[in-house]
C-alpha cells in the first residue's frame, strides 16, 4: 500500500517511511482486540473500583463515602469468613489433586495394560460441566452416602455430608478435586514421559531402588511441572463458584460460602459498592498471589 | 520409550536360567513387564472416575418408581425413557441446546480469530512499543478473575442490551483471550519469517499474508485455543447464570437449577435432563480424545 503512493516523491522517502511506519493493516489487526477488552474488562473494572468508594446501590444516587466500604469489609466476619474459607479449600484441593494426579500419572507412564483407555478414562472429567456434575454428586452424598453410613454404623455419615457445617468443605473438596486431576495429569503426563530414559538405565546400574528413583530422580526433574500445577491449580480454585453452588449453595449457613459467592450476593443484597469493595480487595489479592508465583517460578526452565 | 529399554534388560538377564522352562518362558517374561498391582489400582480409580457418570446414565433411565427408591447404583429394569421425555419438555432441551451451541461456537470462532490476528500483528510489530504494551495489556487479563469485574460487567451488558448470549459470548471470548494470545505468541515466535517473505515477494499483501500462509500455519495452535475455549464456553455456569437475564435464552448448564428449586423429587427427570446437557460434550471428547489430550498439554505447558 504505501509503496504505490510513495513512489512519485522518490525512492530515498519510500525507504525511509518503510523503517518507520507499521503497516496500517498491522492496527487493523490488532484493534478489536484492545477496543472489545477495553470495553468488556478494563472499563468494568475501572467503574467496578470507582463505586468501591461510594455508597451505590446499584442503581439511584450515590455519593463518595472514602474507604468506609473497605473498613467496613475487613472487618466483616461473613468476608473474613469467606476469605478463610476459600484460601482454606484452595489449599486441601491443590494439595489433593497434585498428589492424587502425579501417583495416577507415574502408574498411567510406567508398565501397565490398558494404558492408552486408561488414560482415555482419567481425561473424561475436564469435559464435563461443574455444576451438573455437582447436582450428580449432591443427589450421592445426601442419598447414597449416608444409605451407606447408616449400613456400615459409621456416625458421622449417617446423615448426609452437606448438611454438617464442619465436614461440608470435604464434599467441595472431593467433587473439585474429580474435575480438577485430569488437567493436572496431562501435565505430569507431558513431564514424565520427557525425562529421558537413560536418567533410569544409569540409576538401575548405580543399584537405586524404586523409592529412591521416585525421589532422587522423578521428583527433582518434576519440579517446574509441580510448580504449574500449584499454581495453576491455586488460581482456579480461588474462584470456586459452580461447583459449590451445586453441592452446598454456600451452605449449610454461610460455612462453605466463597469469596466469588460473596461478591455475587452485591448483586441482589443492595451492598453494590461494599460488595465491589469486596472484590476490589479479592482483586489486590490476586495480584499479589500472581506476582509471588512469578518470582517464585522465575528461572524455573520448564516454565 | 521407557518402558522398552529397561524391560529388554531384565529378560536377557533372566532367560539363561529360566532355560529349562522352555514354552513357559515368554508368559512369565510378559507378567513382569506389566505391572499388576497398579494396573488394578488405576483400574480401581478409573471406576471412582466412571461412577458418577454410571450413575447418571442409571438413574436417567429408570422409571419414576425405580428412580424413587433412592438406590443410585441399582441397574434400570425395565429401562425407560420417559425422563427424557419429561426432561425435553421442561427445560426446553432444543432451545438450552440451541443457545449453548450458539455460545460456544461464537466463543470458539471469536477467540481464534480475534486472538490470531492480534498475535500476529504483535509478533510482526515487537519492536514497536505500542504493539509490545498492547500484548502485556492483554495478558494483564489472567490476573483478573470473572467475579471481580462481573458486578459491573451484569450492569453494563443490561444497558448496552447485551443481557443475552451476545454478551456472554463477548465476555467468555475476553477471558479466554490473554491465554489464547500467550499460546499463539509463543507459537509464532517459532515460524520462520522466511515462509511469509516468499509470499510477499509473490506480491501477497499482509492480508492475504496472514490468510494463505500464517493462518494455515497456526492451525495445531487454533485447535488447543479452540479446545479451551470450547470447554469453558459450553460448560459454564457462572457467567450465562449472571449475564443472561431471560431465561428463555439460557444455557444448558443453567437451566439445570430448574430440579434445584422444582421437581426435586422426579430423580429420573432430572437425570434424564443432566445426562442430556453433558453427552454432547463427552460424545466430542471420545471422538477427538487424542487431540484433546495433546492439545491441553501442549497449552497448559506452554502456558
Amino acid at each position: 500500500m504505501t509503496t504505490t503512493t510513495a513512489t512519485p516523491t522518490g525512492g530515498d522517502r519510500l525507504v525511509r517511511r518503510r523503517a518507520r511506519r507499521v503497516e496500517p493493516v498491522y492496527y487493523l489487526f490488532l484493534l478489536p482486540s484492545l477496543v472489545l477488552f477495553t470495553l468488556a474488562i478494563t472499563v468494568p473494572g475501572i467503574i467496578g473500583i470507582f463505586f468501591s468508594f461510594t455508597n451505590s446501590i446499584g442503581i439511584g444516587d450515590w455519593e463518595l463515602v472514602g474507604l468506609t466500604n473497605y473498613v467496613a469489609a475487613l472487618s466483616d466476619p461473613a468476608i473474613v469468613q469467606s476469605y478463610l474459607f476459600t484460601f482454606g479449600f484452595s489449599l486441601v484441593t491443590v494439595l489433593v489433586v497434585n498428589v492424587v494426579a502425579f501417583g495416577l500419572a507415574v502408574g498411567l507412564t510406567s508398565r501397565i495394560r490398558m494404558k492408552v483407555g486408561l488414560r482415555a478414562v482419567f481425561v473424561i472429567p475436564m469435559v464435563v460441566s461443574g455444576i451438573i456434575i455437582a447436582y450428580v454428586f449432591n443427589f450421592l452424598f445426601s442419598n447414597s452416602l449416608p444409605a451407606a453410613g447408616q449400613a456400615l454404623g459409621i456416625g458421622f455419615l449417617e446423615t448426609s455430608l452437606l448438611a454438617n457445617p464442619d465436614l461440608a468443605w470435604t464434599a467441595i473438596v472431593v467433587v473439585t478435586a474429580w474435575q480438577a486431576i485430569p488437567g493436572a495429569l496431562l501435565i505430569y503426563i507431558a513431564g514424565l514421559l520427557a525425562i529421558p530414559g537413560d536418567v533410569y538405565e544409569a540409576a538401575d546400574i548405580d543399584g537405586a531402588g524404586r523409592t529412591q528413583r521416585l525421589t532422587r530422580i522423578t521428583l527433582p526433574l518434576m519440579t517446574g511441572y509441580v510448580a504449574i500445577n500449584v499454581i495453576l491449580g491455586f488460581k482456579n480454585f480461588l474462584n470456586a463458584y459452580d461447583i459449590i453452588v451445586g453441592l452446598t449453595g454456600g451452605g449449610p449457613g454461610t460455612a462453605t460460602r466463597s469469596i466469588a459467592m460473596t461478591i455475587i450476593s452485591g448483586f441482589n443484597g443492595g451492598d453494590y459498592a461494599y460488595q465491589m469493595a469486596n472484590a476490589t480487595i479479592f482483586f489486590v489479592v490476586a495480584v499479589l498471589i500472581a506476582v509471588a508465583q512469578l518470582t517464585m517460578t522465575r528461572g524455573r526452565s520448564a516454565l | 520409550m521407557t518402558t522398552t529399554t529397561q524391560a529388554a534388560p531384565a529378560t536377557t538377564t533372566r532367560s539363561p536360567g529360566a532355560g529349562p522352562s522352555g514354552g513357559r518362558r515368554p508368559r512369565r517374561a510378559r507378567a513382569e513387564r506389566t505391572n499388576r498391582p497398579g494396573t488394578v489400582v488405576l483400574v480401581l480409580c478409573a471406576v471412582t472416575v466412571l461412577l458418577p457418570l454410571y450413575v447418571t446414565v442409571a438413574m436417567a433411565f429408570k422409571t419414576p418408581g425405580q428412580a424413587a427408591d433412592g438406590n443410585a447404583f441399582s441397574l434400570p429394569v425395565p429401562v425407560s425413557v420417559q425422563g427424557f421425555v419429561e426432561a425435553w419438555q421442561l427445560t426446553r432441551f432444543p432451545v438450552g441446546l440451541a443457545m449453548s451451541l450458539l455460545v460456544t461456537a461464537g466463543t470458539v470462532a471469536a477467540t481464534i480469530l480475534l486472538a490470531a490476528l492480534a498475535s500476529y500483528a504483535i509478533m510482526r510489530n515487537w519492536e514497536r512499543r505500542l504493539f509490545r504494551w498492547s500484548f502485556f495489556y492483554l495478558l494483564a487479563a489472567m490476573f483478573i478473575p470473572f467475579p471481580v469485574v462481573a458486578l459491573p460487567q451484569i450492569q453494563l451488558t443490561g444497558r448496552a442490551g447485551l443481557d443475552n448470549p451476545l454478551g456472554v459470548i463477548l465476555l467468555a471470548t475476553m477471558f479466554q483471550l490473554s491465554f489464547s494470545v500467550l499460546l499463539f505468541t509463543a507459537f509464532l515466535r517459532s515460524v520462520p519469517a522466511e515462509l511469509e517473505q516468499s509470499a510477499r515477494i509473490d506480491g501477497a499483501t499482509t492480508w492475504q499474508t496472514f490468510w494463505r500462509i500464517v493462518f494455515p500455519l497456526l492451525a495445531p495452535m487454533s485447535a488447543t485455543v479452540g479446545i479451551f475455549a470450547f470447554l469453558y464456553a459450553w460448560n459454564d455456569f457462572m457467567m450465562p447464570s449472571l449475564i443472561i437475564s431471560d431465561p428463555a435464552l439460557q444455557t444448558l448448564p443453567v437451566r439445570q437449577q430448574l430440579f434445584q428449586t422444582q421437581f426435586s423429587n422426579n430423580y429420573h427427570v432430572s437425570f434424564a435432563s443432566y445426562l442430556m446437557a453433558m453427552a454432547p460434550a463427552i460424545v466430542a471428547y471420545l471422538f477427538a480424545q487424542r487431540w484433546v489430550m495433546s492439545g491441553v498439554t501442549q497449552g497448559a505447558v506452554k502456558g
